[in-house]
């Protein structure tokens, strides 16, 4: 195996251990078709098991009212990506929010991002998100699917000391993330999904 | 939280803990599960390269607070934070108050701190200043809906069940749950998500706070950090001192043990660093308040202190809970004030005060398991004797710790008192060499172990008759230091080591000016006591010309070679010489597997008898020695069976065993019901107090299990 095929191959493995879902995928249309078939397979707003089906107070039940059909959040993509994701939702019947992510805390079926990085030693995935929307996005969906081009793979966080302090030095907000959110505060039971994304989807982009 | 007024509603409060069976079952699956998980994720891993490099960076941090907070303070506010320093808890609640109200802020969401814990933040947000503060942190939600402190630094809810939760939910929602945990976390999750909507406020602590570029980082796998830092138009991070560093590469390695060491997992699911005042919609001008407070309340005064600087090597992973035996009886409420486990103890002393700390620093049975693990190689089991011993000086010695330290530097006085025990305990010895029954004092506590009585002679006025012919040239000279119990309670213990080393060329001497190591006056507290005791026993052996100084107890093993050299080893006068002593000590096993090379052709050919072991805290922490025993238990041919938790503490510990009677006994019935499981109807260890406290449990169970000292099957196993 060359280096960067171990780097691809610890990176899947240790992703794997905590739930993510990792797709090695070749070009950007396989990452929006990726995208729609996973949101098609999703039932809207009842789908997966975000809370609207438990018993809950008035207050937070009323969350649930705000949110109709499938969407799919995606506020940090270029012109090009930005248009062959319209196309793909405009052909599926979903809605495509590009911004103002704050009005839709209700909930959001997918976010679709593109990761700076990944750490191979950990899988983790690495967002800068400075820019509220793409980090409210990568919260509030229920479902992420992130495209990390395999170049942008390290195999330590050290590898990635003076990029992050580079950021750091204009004022910044960085996250790793890894596999989806997730507690084990009640009977050390892991449960998955108690803040953030119930998935990870990680799509290793060929470039 | 902790506060009983003295000892004795102290141990009334663990009583309770100890008889919560859900509890108890909790916290077992815990300990195990735990142990597993922390090697797993350690595996391909240098980790005490990494503890310490940990140790070392955070040292070094720790001399230059100060200049780390002007340099943290600048850059960040360079970026747009405002900084913030508190002298005390009542100060940072002020700050934080205040920010709240010039921010017209109504709503708080908070994500985990245990330093909003130890400042109590909530009581002045909510009760002084009237503002709604809702934790976000799911067990943190559910412990400030049941007005209770955390049980655990990692997870604050683990003293509860699934009903009792389920029970909670229903009343917060209005509506009927279940006891599905899956449904439970859901419920969180939008109840949750609606406070976050609401708040104008978002409070966090930090794990780490970078001073080059003012950063901080915040570590957790729920997510709610992130939340709670990105909705809300103000957030405010609310740190101690000792959380200040440097560079990012020394938080990026602390990241490599932190959540290994605290929940097994690799790296958390998310970890957040922020820089300055980010982008924020639901402020004015799109700009986030961003107002990090730095707690000092004592910090700095800690930095400086000799001994206990070391504290600040604490990165709050509550490692020390997960492994700590007591901990593991009576949970987070009984075993920290605010601040749990090994490192709660220490901390509720510096952070809380002599009175909230003086009946907990007790409750360390000196085990070191936790020493073991600490991801700042901090030396947690040491610093809480040396509380002790500064809380007895502060409010004076007890009357029986007085008399005991002042009998036992006397040696001559001491062996007397031993030898008039002999005498006086006539009326209650069996012929089994047990007591019949105990001295009403320690009734009723006490009956779970029989205790031994004195031996008729003990192996000082036995030397001369067993004492082996001197060999001409020998290939190892040998002081023997047998310790109180070898010497007065079970001389065969010590007679059996002469035996079992016999024509190996060895020559063995006992000097006869030789006393108790001192190991019990210092987990008493009475340092003065202890230091004078470990001067006589080094003058002792000094007269002798040997290789070795060995001892068949791993208590007094690892106390001479370790604690000899923390108490002498900085005084000029003593450095060298006990640095000598020091370097002769070693344990039974050690010697006979390592030194004397003992083999399988040394023992009888028949077949041994199956056997199990148990580890001494002293012998597998204490001295790292692991694998010696179990080698020379294969070479003698006994059927070794290993026991569940072989390395986890009988209960014994020598005075803790008398001052936490309930604790002790509880954990002697585990390790007795491990050893019976590994189906060995012998139990062989190495250390004499383990044998008393095993043995005694073993009788008083009516159990069909021997216990003996590794050394007694050696000498009749040789040919």
């Amino acid at each position: 195996m060359t280096a960067k095929s171990e780097s691809v191959k610890l990176f899947t493995d240790k992703a794997e251990l905590v739930s993510a879902v990792v797709t090695e995928i070749s070009s950007l249309d396989d990452a929006i078709k990726y995208t729609m078939d996973l949101c098609g397979k999703k039932e809207a707003c009842k789908m997966l098991i975000s809370g609207c089906e438990q018993n809950l107070s008035n207050k937070a039940e009323q969350l649930c009212a705000t949110k109709t059909g499938k969407t799919i959040v995606a506020p940090a993509l270029n012109k090009k990506e930005t248009s062959a994701l319209e196309k793909g939702c405009e052909e599926n019947g979903f809605t495509l929010i590009k911004d103002s992510v704050r009005n839709h805390l209700g909930g959001i079926d997918i976010a679709f991002t593109y990761a700076d990085h990944g750490i191979a030693e950990t899988g983790t995935i690495v967002v800068n998100c400075p820019s509220e929307e793409l980090r409210l996005a990568t919260m509030i969906s229920e479902v992420h699917v992130a495209v990390l081009p395999k170049s942008k793979l390290v195999d330590k966080s050290y590898d990635l000391e003076s990029w992050m302090e580079g950021n750091m030095m204009k004022g910044d907000y960085t996250a790793f993330i890894t596999g989806a959110s997730r507690t084990a505060d009640i009977e050390r039971v892991l449960a998955i999904g108690v803040h953030g994304p119930l998935e990870l989807h990680i799509l290793l982009l060929e470039d | 939280m902790q506060d009983a007024k003295n000892l004795k509603e102290y141990r009334k409060e663990i009583k309770e803990s100890l008889d919560n069976d859900f509890l108890r079952n909790a916290m077992d699956k815990f300990a195990v599960a735990y142990r597993g998980s922390r090697a797993n994720a350690f595996k391909d891993m240098d980790e005490k390269a990494l503890i310490r490099d940990i140790a070392d960076a955070k040292d070094a941090a720790a001399s230059r607070l100060d200049e780390l907070f002007e340099q943290f303070k600048e850059e960040a506010e360079k970026r747009g934070a405002v900084v913030h320093l508190a002298k005390d808890a009542k100060e940072a609640n002020e700050i934080i108050g205040r920010i709240a109200v010039e921010e017209n802020c109504k709503t708080i969401v908070k994500s985990k701190s245990m330093t909003a814990e130890e400042t109590l933040l909530n009581h002045h947000l909510e009760d002084d200043l009237n503002l709604k503060v809702i934790e976000t942190d799911l067990g943190e939600w559910i412990i400030q809906m049941r007005k209770e402190g955390p049980s655990h630094m990692v997870m604050p809810a683990i003293h509860l069940s699934r009903h009792q939760v389920s029970d909670l939910f229903s009343d917060v929602t209005g509506q009927k749950q279940g006891d599905d945990v899956q449904a439970l976390v859901k419920v969180a999750r939008r109840e949750l998500r609606q406070a976050f909507v609401d708040a104008d406020m978002g409070i966090s602590g930090g794990n780490f706070a970078i001073a080059e570029t003012g950063s901080i980082g915040l570590v957790t796998n729920e997510g709610n950090a992130r939340l709670a830092t990105t909705l809300p138009r103000v957030h405010v991070a609310l740190m101690g001192l000792d959380k200040l560093t440097p560079k990012l590469h020394d938080a990026l390695r602390v990241l490599k043990a932190l959540p290994r060491n605290a929940t097994g997992q690799a790296i958390t699911s998310y970890v957040t660093w922020i820089t300055g005042s980010n982008e924020c919609a639901a402020a004015e001008d799109d700009r986030k308040k961003v107002h990090f407070v730095f707690l000092d309340n004592g910090r700095r005064a800690l930095a400086k202190d000799p001994v206990f600087s070391q504290v600040h090597r604490c990165v709050r992973c509550g490692a020390c809970a997960n492994v700590c035996p007591v901990y593991r009886m009576v949970g987070g409420h009984k075993m920290g004030h605010i601040y749990i486990g090994a490192i709660g103890l220490i901390l509720t002393y510096f952070y809380h005060g002599t009175e909230k700390a003086k009946n907990l620093v007790q409750n360390c049975i000196n085990c070191g398991a936790c020493k073991e693990i600490c991801a700042g190689g901090i030396d947690l089991p040491g610093l809480i004797k040396d509380i002790q011993a500064r809380i007895l000086e502060e409010e004076g010695h007890p009357m029986y710790s007085t008399f005991l330290a002042k009998m036992m530097k006397n040696r001559k006085l001491f062996h007397k008192f031993l030898r008039i025990a002999k005498t006086a305990q006539k009326p209650v010895k069996a012929k089994d060499g047990f007591m019949r029954h105990l001295p009403m004092i320690f009734m009723p506590d006490h009956d779970f172990r029989a205790l031994p009585t004195v031996a008729e002679v003990p192996f000082r006025d036995m030397w001369a008759k067993v004492q082996p012919a001197k060999v001409a040239e020998p290939k190892h000279k040998v002081a023997l230091f047998s310790g109180c119990v070898q010497d007065f309670v079970y001389p065969e213990q010590s007679v059996a080591t002469v035996e079992s080393m016999k024509n190996k060329g060895v020559n063995l001497e006992f000097p006869m000016d030789q006393s108790c190591c001192g190991l019990p006056l210092q987990m008493m507290g009475e340092v003065i006591a202890a230091k004078e005791v470990a001067i006589q026993n080094m003058e002792a052996f000094e007269g002798s010309d040997c290789d070795y100084i060995l001892t068949m107890c791993a208590s007094c093993a690892s106390h001479l070679k370790h604690n000899y050299m923390k108490m002498l080893g900085k005084d000029p006068k003593y450095a060298t010489r006990v640095k000598a002593f020091a370097d002769k000590v070693i344990d039974y096993s050690s010697f006979m597997n390592d030194v004397l090379a003992v083999e399988e052709g040394d023992f009888l050919d028949s077949k041994g008898d199956a056997v199990t072991y148990h580890a001494p805290c002293h012998l597998c922490r204490g001295l790292d020695v692991k694998n010696a025993p179990r080698e020379l238990m294969a070479k003698a041919g006994l059927d070794y069976k290993e026991s569940a938790e072989e390395e986890v503490c009988c209960g014994f510990g020598g005075t803790y065993s008398v001052k936490f009677p309930k604790i002790s006994e509880q954990l002697l019935e585990k390790k007795i019901n491990n050893a019976k499981e590994s189906g060995a109807k012998v139990l062989l260890t190495d250390c004499p107090g383990c044998v008393m406290q095993i043995r005694g449990g073993a009788r008083k169970q009516g159990a069909d299990l021997e216990v003996k000292h590794i050394a007694e099957y050696m000498a009749d196993r040789r040919k």
